[in-house]
C-alpha cells in the first residue's frame, strides 16, 4: 500500500488541478438549449461513471491488499472458481446502468432532431452552411445574402443549418451552442442550434480536411432581433453582389478573410445536389493538385501563406464588418 | 515523375532519417558478412516455418514499429507542447499522425499479439506446429513486407496524410495527390493478406490440433481469446480488402466508388472502413484479455474465476463488435432511429466487459497475489482500462457524442483502451513468456521501474486530454492559439508522453541487460505456470515442441499435475518418430515479389506492378507443383535432443 501512495497523491493532485478548470470548459459552458441538453446528459453520465470507478477501485484496493502474498497468509483457496450469486450480480448491475443511460440518451437524440422545445412555435431561421477547403460559406436564402467565415444570428430563435460541402467531408461545430454534424458533398444534413445569449462564439470544422484544417474556423455572432434585421438590411444595400467568377475562386483550396455579399450562390449551384462543382471550378481555373513535398507545392504553399499573412494584417487594421 | 517528387527533400528531420537508414543497412550488411551469418540468417530465420521463430520475428518487428510509431507520437507531442509552435509544419504533422495511427494499429499492436499467439498457442494446446506452417511463413512475410513498404514512404514519395481512417474524398487523387495515399492502400493490402491467412491458420489449428483430452472448455483462456479473435479476423478482414481495392481503383484506374465526381459515395467508405475498423479494435483487445486472464490466474495461484462467463462474455463482445460501427460517425446525420440503436448496442458492450473486470478481480480474491512485473502490468491494466471503458460508454451516448466527436476527449478514450489494454498486455505477455522464448527472465527490478514510469507517464499524458476535449480542442490540429487556453494542459501531456518514451528506452535496455546478466532458467517453468507451455523445456522447446503429446484431463492440466506430484517423465519407449514440415524460402521470395508489385503500383508504374504480380503468381505455381510432404524426425534424434538416458 505504501508503494501506491505517491500514485494516489499524484492522482488526487491531477484531479484537483483539472476540476478547477471545469467550469470554464466550453462544452460545460453552453449558451443555448442544444448545448444545455448535451451538458445535462454529460453530467448525468459522469455521475454513473464516477460510481463505477469508485466501486472498481475500492474492490481492487481491498482485494489486492488483503490477498497479497505474505507470511501468515489467510484465506487462500486455489480452487475457488466461481459463484453464481456474485456473477449474476455483476451481470445485472451493468444491465441496469446501461438502461439508466440509454433512456435519457435516446430521449435527447430524438429531441435534438428538431428545434428546441421552448421555441418550437417560432419559425427557424434557415442558413445554408457550405464547407470549402478551408473556409465556410454561409447563405441566408430568405434574406438573400451570403457571408464567408462568419455568421450573424438572432438570439432566442432556432436556427436550422443545412449543411453541405464542396469537397472534403467537414464537421460543422460551434461547441458553446451545441454538438456537431458532418457537412458532405452531394448531401444535405440538418442541424438545429440556438443561442440564448448575445455574444461571439467560435465555430470550426472539426473533421480533418487536410493541410489547412487547423484554421478552418468561423465566428458566430448572436445579437438581438433588431440588430440582426438592421445588419441584414445594411448588408443588402452596402455589400457587393457575389459573381460566379468570384465564387469559383472561393472553390480553390486556401484561406480567405471574412466576406459579405448581397446575393447568394444558390442561384447556380447547391453542392448538396452537385458534388463535383468545386472540382470542375478548379479545372476551369487551371488549378492542379500537387504532390505535397514537391517543389511546385512548396512554392504554392509559400504564396498561400504570404496571402494569409497579408489578410491578417489588413484585418487587424480595419474590421471589415461590424461585430 | 521528377526527382523532387520521388525523394522527400528539404526537411532536416528527413535527412537525418535518410542517413540513419543508410547507416543501419550498411551496419547490418557488414555484420552479416564479417561474421559469416548469411547462411545462418537464411537457414534459421528467412526460410523457417517454425511457429516459435515466426512468433519471435513478429515480436521483434512489432517492437521496431513501436519505436517508429512512438517517435511519431513524440514529434507530435513536441509540436503541441506550446501554442503556435513551428517545430513541424501542417503537412508534416498530418503525415506523422497518419503514420502513427496506421503503424500502431496495423504494424505494432496486431503483429505483437499475433507474435505472442504464434509462440504460445500451439504450445498451450499441445500441438507440434500450426495447421499450415508454410502458410504461417507467408503470413509473416507479407505482413513484414507490407510494413516495410508503408515505412519507406516517409523518405521516398512522401507519407500518406489523410489520417489512418483515410476518409474519402479527402484521400482521393484530387485532394491527396501523389504516392502517399497509395502507400497506405498497398501497404495495408499486402499486410492484410497475411492477417487473413493467420486467421484461417489459427482457427484450424485451435479447432483441429488440440492434444487429446483438451475439449473446448478445457482450453486455456489465452487460446480461447485467440480463437475468438481469429473468427473476428476472418469476418472483418475481407471487408478491409474489398474497401482498399475499391479505393485503389479510384486512385489508380479512375473509378468512382468514393470520389466527388461520378456519383461516388464518400459515406460508403466510412461505413466499410469502420465495419472492419471496429472489429479490428476487438482483434487487438481480445488476445490482451486472454493474456491478462492467464497472468492474473498464475500470480494469484488460483484458477480463473468464472471460466465459462469469461468465454461467453468474449463471444458476446465478438458478436457486438460487428453491430456498433456507426458509433464512429453518429454525427453523419443518419437519423434518430439509427443513432439510438447504435448507441444502445455500443453501451451494451460495456456489460460483458464489466463482467470480465469483476471476474479478474475475483480471480485474485482468496488468492496469494505475487507482484511480479507481468502481474503489475495486469493490475495497471484493470485500473487504467476502466477509465477508458467508462469514457467509452460516455462516447456511446450519441447525443453527448455530438460534443465529444473529433475532440481530444475521444483521442484520450481510445488511448486509454488501446494502451492500457493492448500495449500493457504486450508488455505483460512479453515479460511473462520471455523465459519460454529465451531461457531467462527479464530483470524484475528494472521491469518495475519501467512499469511505474510508463504508467505514470501514460496518465500524465492522456488524463489532461479528456479535459482538453471538454474544452473543445479538436483532434488532428497541428497547432492552436494562445487565447484558446489549451497551452498548460498540452505541456503536461507532452511531459507524460516523454516519460513513456523514457520507459520504452529502459525496457529496451532491460532486454540487453538481462541478455548479459540474467540467471538462466533450468526448468522451463519459470513462473510456476498452469498451462501446457510451461511443461516444455526453455529456452524454446525443440522445434517439434512435444516429444510425446500430452493427454489433458482438465483445465490447468499442468498445474494440477504439479499439485498432485504426478508430472510425467518422458521415457524412451514412449517416443515415436515425428512428422515435421520442411523449411521453405518460397514465402520470403513471394513476399519480396509483393514488395516489387506494391512499390510499382504506389508510383503508378504499371510495368513494375505487373512484373511483381507475375513473380507472385510464379511462386504460387511453383508451390503447387512442389511435392514436399515434410520429413520424419527419427526416434534416435528425439532421444538425443531430449537427453533421455536409456
Amino acid at each position: 500500500m505504501r508503494r501506491l501512495k505517491p500514485f494516489f497523491t499524484f492522482g488526487l493532485l491531477m484531479a484537483v488541478l483539472m476540476l478547477s478548470g471545469c467550469s470554464e470548459m466550453v462544452i460545460l459552458d453552453p449558451k443555448g438549449p442544444v448545448g444545455q441538453q448535451q451538458k445535462d446528459l454529460i453530467l448525468y453520465s459522469i455521475g454513473f461513471m464516477t460510481f463505477i470507478l469508485i466501486v472498481v477501485y475500492a474492490l481492487t484496493a481491498f482485494i489486492v491488499y488483503k490477498y497479497r502474498d505474505r507470511k501468515n497468509h489467510k484465506g487462500y483457496d486455489p480452487d475457488n472458481e466461481g459463484s453464481h450469486l456474485l456473477e449474476t450480480i455483476w451481470w445485472i448491475i451493468p444491465i441496469i446502468i446501461t438502461i439508466a443511460l440509454a433512456v435519457p440518451t435516446v430521449k435527447t437524440i430524438y429531441s435534438l432532431e428538431g428545434p428546441p422545445e421552448e421555441t418550437k412555435d417560432q419559425k427557424p431561421l434557415v442558413i445554408h452552411a457550405t464547407s470549402v477547403d478551408w473556409k465556410w460559406v454561409f447563405t441566408y436564402p430568405e434574406q438573400d445574402i451570403e457571408t464567408v467565415n462568419y455568421l450573424h444570428i438572432p438570439e432566442d430563435r432556432p436556427v436550422l443549418f443545412k449543411l453541405t460541402s464542396a469537397d472534403s467531408m467537414a464537421s460543422f461545430w460551434v461547441p458553446q451552442l451545441g454538438g456537431q454534424k458532418y457537412a458532405m458533398a452531394g448531401m444535405e444534413t440538418k442541424l438545429y442550434l440556438q443561442a440564448d445569449e448575445q455574444g461571439t462564439y467560435e465555430g470550426r470544422n472539426s473533421n480533418f480536411t487536410g493541410e489547412g484544417f487547423t484554421d478552418h474556423t468561423f465566428d458566430v455572432m448572436s445579437m438581438s432581433d433588431k440588430e440582426f434585421e438592421k445588419w441584414v438590411s445594411e448588408t443588402k444595400t452596402d455589400a457587393p453582389e457575389l459573381t460566379k467568377e468570384q465564387y469559383d475562386k472561393l472553390m480553390l483550396p486556401g484561406h480567405v478573410k471574412e466576406m459579405t455579399f448581397s446575393s447568394t450562390h444558390l442561384g447556380w449551384v447547391n453542392h448538396a445536389d452537385e458534388a463535383d462543382y468545386a472540382m470542375k471550378a478548379r479545372e476551369r481555373l487551371g488549378y492542379e493538385p500537387k504532390i505535397p513535398h514537391s517543389k511546385a507545392a512548396k512554392e504554392e504553399k509559400k504564396k498561400r501563406e504570404e496571402e494569409k499573412k497579408k489578410q491578417e494584417e489588413s484585418e487587424s487594421h480595419g474590421d471589415s464588418h461590424a461585430h | 515523375m521528377k526527382w523532387d517528387e520521388f525523394f522527400v527533400t528539404g526537411d532536416p528531420l528527413i535527412y537525418g532519417a535518410d542517413v540513419s537508414i543508410v547507416l543501419t543497412m550498411v551496419g547490418i550488411l557488414f555484420y552479416l558478412t564479417k561474421f559469416k551469418k548469411w547462411k545462418w540468417l537464411w537457414d534459421e530465420w528467412l526460410t523457417t516455418v517454425d511457429h516459435k521463430k515466426l512468433g519471435i520475428m513478429y515480436i521483434v518487428s512489432a517492437v521496431l514499429m513501436m519505436f517508429r510509431g512512438g517517435v511519431d507520437a513524440l514529434l507530435m507531442r513536441a509540436q503541441l507542447a506550446v501554442p503556435e509552435a513551428n517545430f513541424l509544419d501542417s503537412q508534416h504533422y498530418n503525415e506523422i499522425f497518419t503514420t502513427h495511427g496506421t503503424i500502431m494499429i496495423i504494424f505494432m499492436a496486431m503483429p505483437f499479439l499475433i507474435g505472442l499467439i504464434n509462440v504460445v498457442v500451439p504450445l498451450q494446446i499441445g500441438a507440434r506446429d500450426v495447421a499450415y506452417p508454410y502458410l504461417n511463413a507467408v503470413s509473416f512475410w507479407t505482413f513484414f513486407i507490407g510494413a516495410m513498404l508503408f515505412n519507406i514512404s516517409f523518405v521516398i514519395g512522401g507519407s500518406p496524410s489523410a489520417g489512418w481512417t483515410s476518409y474519402m474524398p479527402l484521400a482521393s487523387n484530387e485532394l491527396s495527390p501523389g504516392p502517399g495515399q497509395n502507400y497506405y492502400l498497398l501497404g495495408l493490402q499486402i499486410a492484410g493478406i497475411g492477417t487473413l491467412l493467420t486467421g484461417i491458420n489459427f482457427l484450424v489449428t485451435i479447432l483441429k490440433m488440440r492434444a487429446p483430452g483438451m475439449t473446448l472448455f478445457r482450453m486455456p483462456m489465452f487460446t480461447w481469446s485467440s480463437l475468438v479473435t481469429m473468427v473476428i479476423i476472418i469476418f472483418a478482414f475481407p471487408i478491409l480488402t474489398v474497401a482498399l481495392v475499391l479505393m485503389t481503383f479510384d486512385r489508380l484506374f479512375g473509378s468512382h466508388f468514393f470520389t466527388l465526381q461520378g456519383e461516388g459515395m464518400d459515406m460508403l467508405w466510412a461505413n466499410l472502413f469502420w465495419l472492419w475498423g471496429h472489429p479490428e479494435v476487438y482483434i487487438v483487445i481480445l488476445p490482451a484479455f486472454g493474456m491478462f486472464s492467464e497472468i492474473i490466474s498464475t500470480f494469484s495461484k488460483k484458477t480463473l474465476f468464472g471460466y465459462k462467463a469469461m468465454i461467453w462474455s468474449m463471444l458476446l463482445i465478438a458478436g457486438y463488435s460487428f453491430l456498433v460501427w456507426v458509433h464512429h460517425f453518429f454525427t453523419m446525420g443518419s437519423g434518430a432511429v439509427v443513432n439510438s440503436v447504435f448507441s444502445i448496442t455500443t453501451m451494451a458492450i460495456g456489460i460483458p466487459t464489466g463482467v470480465k473486470i469483476f471476474n479478474w478481480l475475483f480471480t485474485m480474491y482468496r488468492g496469494r497475489i505475487e507482484f511480479t512485473t507481468p502481474m503489475l502490468w495486469s493490475l495497471g491494466f484493470i485500473v487504467n482500462f476502466v477509465v477508458g471503458g467508462v469514457t467509452g460508454v460516455m462516447l456511446a451516448m450519441a447525443a453527448a457524442d455530438y460534443q465529444y466527436h473529433n475532440t481530444y476527449f475521444l483521442v484520450s478514450h481510445f488511448h486509454y483502451v488501446l494502451i492500457a489494454g493492448t500495449v500493457f498486455a504486450c508488455f505483460a505477455g512479453l515479460i511473462f513468456w520471455y523465459p519460454k522464448m529465451f531461457g531467462y527472465k527479464l530483470n524484475e527490478r528494472i521491469g518495475k521501474w519501467v512499469f511505474w514510469i510508463f504508467t505514470i507517464g501514460f496518465n500524465v499524458c492522456f488524463m489532461p486530454q479528456y479535459f482538453l476535449g471538454l474544452d473543445g480542442m479538436p483532434r488532428r490540429v497541428y497547432t492552436y492559439s494562445e487565447e484558446s487556453g489549451w497551452g498548460p494542459l498540452n505541456m503536461v501531456s507532452t511531459i507524460g508522453g516523454f516519460m513513456m518514451g523514457i520507459a520504452f528506452v529502459i525496457l529496451v535496455y532491460n532486454i540487453y541487460y538481462s541478455f548479459r546478466f540474467a540467471k538462466r532458467e533450468t526448468t522451463g517453468d519459470a513462473w510456476n505456470g498452469r498451462t501446457l507451455e510451461w511443461s516444455t523445456p526453455s529456452p524454446m522447446p525443440p522445434f517439434y515442441n512435444f516429444a510425446k503429446i500430452p493427454e489433458v484431463t482438465g483445465l490447468d492440466h499442468f498445474w494440477k499435475q504439479k499439485q498432485a506430484g504426478k508430472v510425467e517423465k518422458l521415457k524412451a519407449e514412449d517416443i515415436k518418430k515425428i512428422h515435421m514440415p520442411s523449411n521453405s524460402g518460397v514465402p520470403f521470395i513471394m513476399a519480396s515479389f509483393f514488395f516489387v508489385a506494391g512499390f510499382g503500383m504506389v508510383f503508378d508504374w504499371m510495368w513494375m506492378g505487373i512484373a511483381g504480380m507475375i513473380g507472385v503468381f510464379g511462386t504460387l505455381i511453383y508451390r503447387s507443383f512442389e511435392y514436399d510432404d515434410g520429413y520424419y524426425v527419427s526416434v534416435e534424434e528425439v532421444i538425443e535432443t531430449e537427453k533421455i538416458s536409456k
